[in-house]
């Protein structure tokens, strides 16, 4: 008999019932809710007199909508967002769930603060009406994105319809070089593999290049798995993971620690477990790469120049036209040529503690050329640590504004967004035409590219700003 | 739901490949708290210019696709989030069927939650019912759920594949959480499992 990869193992972990066609019911342990797909499931729920089955894990905050501006404590100007978040509100109340209201430090972007209180645990499957759910698997947690009438599934019977993906390996042999992050890890994978690339797969990432990062690092390399088209991206549990999770507010403790601890360390893909798909990168050969189109598979080195739409096959021609042409970027043009007019550092791909340290290290003693440049922490607390350890003044004095938490200018359902032709270099993961905006353009990067861009005025290799490595002994 | 069977209608084509969901409903629509009403701005930043005025050259603009049930289009359609508010603006129009070679994952299953029916085909199939739409508002073609099979205008007839446990709660409009409430005490029966090897969840 073969072996089980680590999304088989949770899979049969979780599984209620599996009908003769493969049709299974899977058990839900997290479920995360906010207020932008959760309205007409509570609505649902209500209509035909159904209840909440497990309030005590499900976990509910605002964060789409809510302005990230200081003294927004006084309330939401734009009705329909007000209307809203006042809805999560109320639902919250009253079916009894865990809520993080915007006034609660706390609050913040949902898969940032799922991980931060220790809702989010190896081997779990989590659930959320928002496709980067995927986030989550840096844990080993089985977590992916639903729509909204399976979060009414989720709320009232605790579990969801499945059919089991395929398993597809992703390894990134090696180790980094400097200026090289998570996030270029990320984007490379999808620019090798395409947005349809993991259609129909869940990944799991694995490798020395994935073994050597954060969890900060791992959670933005899984938050992405979605933009290759993977239902969830997977990275094995390890001391890292153990180290992160070890006293947050909502994990085990004490007996409970120990013996969630020895099942986790049992989670990992046995050595004959069989791959559908195997994906292999060399860790080396990753370079800081930047987005020049309209599709996260639409990915390059920051030393390549953009390309003709006659390079490419197939619909990606026109595709491709279309992106230049949206763009506003004639084809052969350096990447390193192009002018920002904004940069956003923020999301919940690269909203966490790790990314405004490596931004701050970058824009330490500068000032930014760009017409304006804004962090946004993932939560209260990322927000709460940065200023204690001063990477706020450094933010601030380098001329970004400093944001209060939600997903502000990552989808601009809130009041911060792009101008048409506004050109911008944003650590979030989608760089959709119109998704910061209408009209606005989006170049997708590391936090440390995208300061890099803050301080030059254009879209710049940030290892040109790097201080010269001691040489190792 | 809303019971899916057979549907004689006619096509749009959309020969665009990565239709992400900010382009078939941008997010200041995704700020209602309601399912309805989003089928005039299904595609808006394609369909209207600055002024709200029709772009007379969007598919769905041109006499001939205005009543259109079927949408044929490219790969991998539906990428992006996880908004319901697509297939909920899709349907509002009156679409109840897509075609395109590949759909993204979370869209696909949205579909199915909301009576609408995508159907995956290999590109030359796709090409020959894009070319069959192109023809305007006579080319009617046939969805047939029951016999999974689509029927072109000229009476080609291309076969799909339909999961069948879907494809019988599409034909019944059956509600999925009504069918999982059935089996509530296999659910109970492994909450109470799960207490005893992760009590820790
Ligand atoms: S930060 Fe962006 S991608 Fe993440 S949940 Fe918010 S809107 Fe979605």
């Amino acid at each position: 008999m073969t072996g089980k990869t680590l999304y088989d193992k949770i899979w049969d972990a979780h599984l209620v019932d599996c009908a003769e066609d493969g049709t299974s019911l899977l058990y839900i342990d997290r479920h995360l809710v906010h207020e932008v797909t959760s309205p007409q499931a509570f609505e649902g729920l209500r209509m035909s007199g159904r209840t909440v089955r497990k309030p005590g894990n499900t976990i509910a905050v605002p964060d789409h909508n809510v302005p990230t501006t200081e003294g927004r404590e006084a309330g939401i100007e734009n009705e329909e967002s007000r209307i809203q978040v006042e809805a999560l509100d109320r639902n919250a109340r009253e079916f009894g769930i865990h809520y993080y209201p915007v006034s609660d430090v706390r609050q913040g972007i949902v898969h940032i603060i799922g991980p931060e209180q220790g809702w989010t645990l190896p081997g779990m499957t989590v659930v959320c009406g928002d496709s980067h759910t995927a986030t989550h698997g840096a844990f080993g947690a089985l977590a992916h994105g639903i729509g909204t009438s399976e979060v009414e599934h989720v709320l009232a019977t605790q579990t969801l319809i499945q059919t089991k993906s395929k398993n597809m390996k992703v390894e990134i042999t090696g180790k980094l070089a400097p200026g090289v992050t998570a996030k270029d890890i990320t984007l490379s994978v999808i620019g090798h593999t395409g947005t349809a690339g993991g259609t129909g797969y869940v990944i799991e990432y694995c490798g020395e290049a994935i073994r050597a990062l954060s969890m900060e690092g791992r959670m933005t390399v899984c938050n992405m798995a979605i933009e290759g088209g993977a239902r969830a991206g997977l990275i094995a549990p390890d001391e890292t993971t153990f180290a992160y999770v070890r006293g947050r507010p909502h994990a085990p403790k004490g007996a409970q620690w120990e013996a969630a601890l020895a099942w986790w360390k049992t989670l990992q893909s046995d050595e004959d477990a069989h791959w559908d798909k195997v994906v292999t990168l060399k860790g080396e050969d990753i370079a800081p790469v930047v987005t020049w189109g309209t599709s996260p598979e639409d990915v390059l080195p920051i030393t390549a120049n953009v390309p003709d739409p006659s390079d490419f096959t197939g619909g990606k021609v026109g595709a491709a036209r279309r992106s230049l042409d949206y763009m506003g970027l004639e084809p052969g043009q350096k990447l390193s040529d192009i002018e920002i007019d904004t940069v956003f550092i923020g999301s919940c791909t690269n909203g966490r503690i790790e990314d405004l340290r490596a931004a701050a290290r970058i824009l330490e003693g500068k000032k930014i050329k760009v017409k304006r440049a804004m962090v946004v922490p993932g939560s209260g607390l990322v927000r709460a640590q940065a200023e204690e350890e001063g990477l706020a003044d450094i933010f601030r004095q380098a001329g970004f504004e400093w944001r209060m938490a939600g997903c502000s200018m990552c989808l601009a359902m809130n009041p911060d967004q792009l101008a048409p032709g506004e050109r911008c270099a944003a650590t979030s993961n989608r760089n959709f035409e119109g998704r910061q905006g209408r009209g606005g353009r989006t170049h997708l990067m590391s936090p440390a590219m995208a300061a890099a861009a803050a301080v030059t005025g254009h879209l710049t290799d940030v290892r040109e700003l790097m201080q010269p490595q001691a040489e190792p002994a | 739901m809303e019971k899916f069977t057979t549907l004689h209608g006619i096509a749009a084509p959309l020969p665009l490949i990565n239709v992400d969901t900010d382009m078939i409903i941008p997010k200041q629509f995704l700020k209602t708290i309601k399912r309805e009403g989003l089928g005039v701005n299904l595609f808006d930043e394609m369909r209207y210019d600055d002024d709200g005025n029709e772009i007379p050259g969007f598919v769905l603009n041109q006499p001939a696709y205005r009543d259109a049930e079927i949408l044929i289009a490219g790969d991998n359609f539906g990428c992006g989030s996880s908004r319901e508010h697509a297939p909920w603006a899709i349907k509002d129009f009156g679409i109840r069927c897509i075609v395109a070679p590949s759909f993204a994952d979370i869209f696909y299953n949205n579909c199915f939650k909301n009576g609408i029916l995508p159907i995956a085909l290999p590109q030359e199939q796709v090409d020959k019912l894009m070319a069959d739409a192109e023809k305007g508002a006579n080319a009617r073609m046939t969805v047939d759920l029951e016999r999974q099979e689509i029927t072109t205008s000229e009476g080609e007839v291309i076969a799909f594949e339909v999961d069948a446990f879907r494809k019988h709660c599409l034909m019944e409009g059956l509600d999925d959480i009504g069918l999982t409430m059935e089996k509530s005490a296999a659910i109970d029966s492994y909450e109470s499992r799960a207490a005893q090897s992760r009590p820790w969840v």
